[in-house]
């Protein structure tokens, strides 16, 4: 019989081993990216047109579309997923409707991206007659960040102790201004944090825009929520795949522009949520 | 004063009510994609039979007369997918009992970091960096004429699912009582015989959950996909070879179609199929992870 100990020794030592087969690779691809893409990024690059089939110039015009199509994704989502995490928090009770609405918001998170896109170009291009536009982009990339928002929301409401809402309410304020005054602006940093994930997530998606809004080559700034638009993952791909004969630097300088902007947002994020769990102090 | 207070009641009761239409509204999209999907998905079917669709051996939508048979389709989603859980199953079930019951302190907090970092970088990036590292290793050390193949996608999208088999698992791990554990201990179980023995039983349903997520995000996944696999629309035969999914068949051939073709429609069709996948891994999914403790 092997001893335990020795057992536990090689388990523990694979199970080390599989995290490592995880970890390591990240670290190699962000290492990578800054590596190839920092000497891509310059003052031009990122203020510039894309020039000569986009393998020249810089790409401007796909970072102010992605911009653009995240504001508009959370304009659309957050008052909608707001007062669903509020219903779900405050109002809603253990019956099978609400059940059935935490199943729709698994379900909504679960939808693949290019689902997304097939149904944003029936409901909001087609449909609707919007065309190929922000406002059609913009409304369907707000659909797929509803569920995180209203997950991110809702817990940091639940988050805000009873006994708040206790004390709130026996001073004689109405159920609603209670959540107005009490326990909204004690789930703020929670709601930003989930703002901020689904803004990460927004600007990183490809799928659903793909039939939505973006732009292969529009060498201009769009005018209006009406216009097509370039945008920063649609314009990786297009480079990487569909153009010939790039410069690795552009491909790179795009990838690490792209990384840095969802990673930034990602980190604001935590470094929210961190220090709210330090000052918390319930 | 009766009146202030009347006016204060209407104005609480209005917002109520604004409240809970939006707390409907998940239910709401989800109805809604599901019926414009089959708004345009169905009107296939007034021309291609449903058993051809879903059985037919080739996919030649542009010739005349398009022949529109998902099944090669189908095949490559589910061999890509069962590459990719062959992966990243045991070595992302493995990462999480590490996480959650070995690691130290510190070094949890750098790893759990390091999951959700690699749960932020956008698929379109994945994508080009399996284009640029993944698919000329394969093609290299496999001998092949080209890297794009089923593999190189497997690969791509085991490390894919990884976050969510490893963030699940972990939760799942956490959430098994404390008291279980200390028994096994008290026992003179070794820590390796208690997470073996104990916690992974005892978190199994919680960890299935898991790794129907994770095999939920990988069929779903359509940008790194559609660079790394290859995307020829055949049969697939070997693991060797290029093959097309689902996803990334519409997200290559929706921009070329006419909107109103029956090629459109199919691209409809086939995004119901993809919904209706989605949707019963997901129900069951949080079946397995609301089962009552026994």
């Amino acid at each position: 019989m092997m001893n335990v100990r020795l057992k536990e020794k090689i388990a523990f030592f694979f199970l080390f081993l599989c995290t490592l087969f995880i970890i390591v690779p990240v670290g190699m691809i962000v290492v990578l990216i800054i590596k190839k893409g920092l000497p891509a990024l310059t003052w031009q690059f990122l203020t510039d047109v894309p020039r000569q089939g986009m393998r020249a110039g810089g790409i401007f015009p796909a970072i102010v579309g992605t911009v653009y199509l995240v504001t508009g994704a959370v304009v659309c989502a957050l008052p909608i997923g707001l007062a669903a995490a509020i219903y779900l928090s405050e109002y809603a009770k253990d019956t099978l409707l609400n059940r059935i609405i935490k199943l729709a918001i698994v379900n909504l998170a679960g939808v693949p991206s290019v689902v997304y896109g097939l149904f944003g170009l029936a409901l909001f291009v087609v449909w609707c007659r919007f065309g190929a536009s922000i406002l059609s982009g913009s409304l369907t990339l707000g659909i797929m960040i509803l569920p995180i928002i209203i997950t991110a929301s809702r817990e940091a409401l639940e988050a805000v102790p009873h006994s708040f809402r206790e004390v709130s309410l026996s001073l004689g304020a109405s159920k609603w201004q209670t959540i107005r005054h009490i326990v909204l602006p004690n789930a703020i940093p929670g709601i930003i944090t989930g703002v901020i994930l689904g803004i990460g997530r927004a600007a990183g998606e490809t799928a659903p825009i793909l039939f939505t809004v973006a732009a292969f080559y529009l060498p201009k700034l769009p005018q209006s929520i009406f216009d097509q638009a370039m945008a920063l993952p649609y314009h990786l791909y297009v480079i990487s795949t569909q153009v010939p004969n790039v410069d690795e630097k552009i491909r790179y300088g795009t990838a690490l522009v792209l990384l840095s902007l969802v990673l930034c947002v990602n980190l604001i994020a935590i470094v929210i949520r961190y220090r709210f769990r330090k000052q918390k102090k319930w | 004063m009766t009146k202030k207070i009347t006016l204060r009641k209407l104005k609480e009761f209005i917002i109520e009510k604004l409240i809970l239409l939006c707390g409907l509204a998940s239910i709401f999209f989800v109805m809604l994609i599901f019926i414009f999907l089959l708004k345009e998905g169905l009107a296939l079917f007034k021309t291609v039979k449903v058993s051809n669709f879903l059985l037919g051996k080739s996919w030649y939508p542009i010739s005349e007369p398009p022949e529109l048979g998902i099944l090669p389709l189908i095949l490559g989603s589910l061999l890509v997918t069962f590459g990719a859980a062959i992966i990243s199953v045991p070595i992302g079930v493995a990462c999480a009992v590490y996480i959650a019951e070995i690691a130290p302190g510190k070094v949890k907090e750098v790893l759990k970091a390091g999951i959700e970092l690699l749960a932020a970088i956008p698929s379109v990036v994945l994508g080009f960096i399996g284009m640029v590292t993944l698919v000329p290793w394969v093609k290299k050390v496999f001998n092949l004429p080209t890297g794009l193949t089923a593999l190189s996608g497997s690969i791509m999208l085991a490390f894919m699912a990884m976050p969510t088999i490893v963030s699940i698992a972990e939760d799942a791990l956490y959430s098994v009582p404390r008291s279980y554990k200390e028994g096994a201990f008290a026992l003179g179980a070794t820590h390796w015989q208690t997470i073996w023995r104990l916690l992974l039983p005892a978190a199994s349903s919680g960890i299935l959950a898991a790794v129907m997520l994770g095999i939920g995000r990988v069929i779903g996944e359509t940008m790194a996909v559609m660079m790394i696999t290859g995307n020829s629309a055949v049969i697939p035969q070997t693991f060797l070879a290029p093959v097309r999914t689902l996803t990334a068949t519409i997200a290559a051939e929706m921009g070329e179609t006419v909107v109103g073709s029956e090629h459109y429609f199919a691209l409809f069709a086939i995004g119901i199929v993809l919904f209706i996948i989605s949707f019963v891994i997901n129900v069951t999914a949080d079946l397995f992870l609301h089962r009552k403790p026994k």
